[in-house]
């Protein structure tokens, strides 16, 4: 159905490099090269080229922009310093989460990244609660690249010098292939990394420039996945969603401490509430006894075969070799080592909580 | 020696009044990376069309369908310990069961291999 799907940027370099498409987010989008583990591997050992173009790149602007996302966002934008981004959060009222996005204060705006399946959405929701003077552009015409791993920066500063002197969660803008590209110190992977925002017609140029450096290979969703879940990281519609609160999520460090003292944004009292008293579940990261992987949708039961929590996401960790997951489960089984029994398909499997990220974090501080 | 194929990517050679079944490597090229082989166990009967093992990739399980009817009389143990054996030689060393044929009159809605190879070509 490849004539429903639309078409980014990079399909037909994509297609040229052997992936194979799938269909995600209304897009096709490369699932995998070679293969999942061993683009997984490469991306943890060197650097590896994800095209994420599909997200939505964000542009709020207006005297009142920072005001007005701080009603919609449970992140201090006020302390937010120029070419600085930080994780946010867009709320609903009683606290579930709409999106999980990237802000950033740049110049005269903020820059947005959100995710891909819920971009239309958020860009109404938004568009609605700004104040008339805050213009929301969305810059279809731009892509996203993120170049992951221990040697992006050597591959990336060889071609945007400068960028090694970037701290993690802070961007700037690079000559890139002749080419003005946005090009921040963060990404999905728990590597130390990039991602760059440039040009839609320049994608190609810039993609085959980046491929060109002997540490890099490109990498595809299917990696992104199981890269992003043995660093602990949430992923949007799976982990998070409209039912699920920040607190819930373990996601408390991106609602700051002067917003919290002072209120003022979307599900606020809801956040203050299981602040104090506790959230009635907890997401935790299991090792699963065994090599089978238990999956999303699987549940947790109790001694009676009560359906209890539910795991989100799950999966076989290439580095750990052994199978990983991320569940909701209730507060009081959510410390690390408790045992938890998960049903899938007429099975029962045994697992135990397990800190996150499952694989260190090596970001760049 | 036969070897015949289902529309499903299995495939079942035929040794006497047994069979040994697998994925082709046509199946093994769509999965990835395979991490788990859920087997039947000796003893098993399984029908023609139904579950009979469970294969994991890193993104997700998929069933794999008994291509005839009979009891299972010994499971591939070595996928156990090795079940990327299903990507490097699907056809050989990667089998996943061997079975007592019950009804070898149900090899006859299978495809050959030449059959197969233009199915594989028209998906």
């Amino acid at each position: 159905m490849a004539d429903e799907q639309n078409a980014l940027p990079l399909n037909d370099w994509h297609v040229a490099r052997g992936a194979r498409m799938v269909p995600f987010a209304g897009y096709a989008m490369p699932i995998q090269y070679e293969g999942i583990i061993a683009e997984h591997r490469w991306t943890r050992e060197s650097a590896g080229l994800f095209d994420v173009s599909h997200m939505g790149q964000l542009v709020v602007a207006g005297a009142e922009a920072e005001k007005g996302l701080e009603a919609l966002l449970p992140a201090d934008l006020a302390i937010l310093k120029e070419g600085r981004l930080r994780y946010s959060l867009l709320l609903a009222d009683d606290a579930g989460i709409i999106d999980d996005l990237m802000v950033t204060r740049r110049g005269d705006h903020f820059y947005l990244v959100v995710n891909g399946a819920t971009k239309e959405g958020d860009i109404e929701h938004v568009r609605e609660r700004l104040p008339r003077t805050v213009v929301l552009d969305h810059m279809k015409e731009q892509a996203l690249l993120a170049l992951q791993g221990p040697k992006a920066v050597d591959a990336l500063s060889r071609l945007a010098p400068g960028v090694e002197a970037l701290g993690f969660m802070t961007g700037g803008a690079f000559e890139l292939g002749g080419v003005t590209a946005w090009i921040s110190r963060s990404g999905y992977t728990g590597e130390d990394g990039f991602e760059i925002s440039i040009p839609a017609a320049r994608a190609t140029a810039v993609a085959d420039l980046l491929t060109g450096e002997p540490e890099v290979r490109p990498i595809g969703l299917g990696a992104r996945d199981s890269l992003r879940l043995e660093a602990g990281l949430p992923l949007y519609g799976h982990d998070l969603d409209r039912t699920t609160t920040p607190i819930e999520a373990g996601l408390g460090f991106a609602v700051s401490k002067r917003r919290r003292a002072e209120g003022g944004f979307a599900g606020w009292h809801r956040i203050m509430a299981e602040l104090e008293n506790g959230p009635v579940r907890r997401r935790v990261g299991l090792a699963i006894e065994g090599r089978q992987p238990v999956r999303e949708g699987a549940f947790m039961v109790d001694a009676e075969g009560n359906e209890v929590g539910k795991v989100t996401s799950g999966g076989f960790s290439p580095m750990l070799e052994a199978p990983i997951a991320m569940a909701y489960v209730p507060a009081a089984s959510a410390q690390p080592d408790t045992e938890i029994r998960l049903a899938q398909r007429g099975r029962i499997f045994t697992s135990r909580v397990a800190p996150m990220p499952f694989v260190p974090h090596r970001y760049h501080r | 020696m036969s070897v015949y194929y289902t529309k499903e990517h299995e495939w079942v050679r035929v040794e006497g009044d047994e069979a040994i079944v697998g994925i082709t490597d046509f199946a093994q090229g769509q999965l990835g990376d395979i991490v788990f082989v859920e087997l039947p166990d000796a003893g098993r009967q399984v029908t023609k069309g139904g579950e009979a093992a469970v294969v994991e990739s890193v993104k997700a399980a998929s069933d794999v369908y008994a291509p005839v009817s009979g009891e299972v009389t010994e499971a591939n143990q070595a996928l156990t310990e090795d079940p990327s054996l299903v990507n490097t030689d699907p056809e050989g060393k990667g089998w996943f069961f061997r079975l007592r044929l019950s009804d070898a009159v149900e090899l006859d809605g299978l495809m050959d291999a030449g059959a197969y190879k233009s199915f594989c070509d028209s998906q």
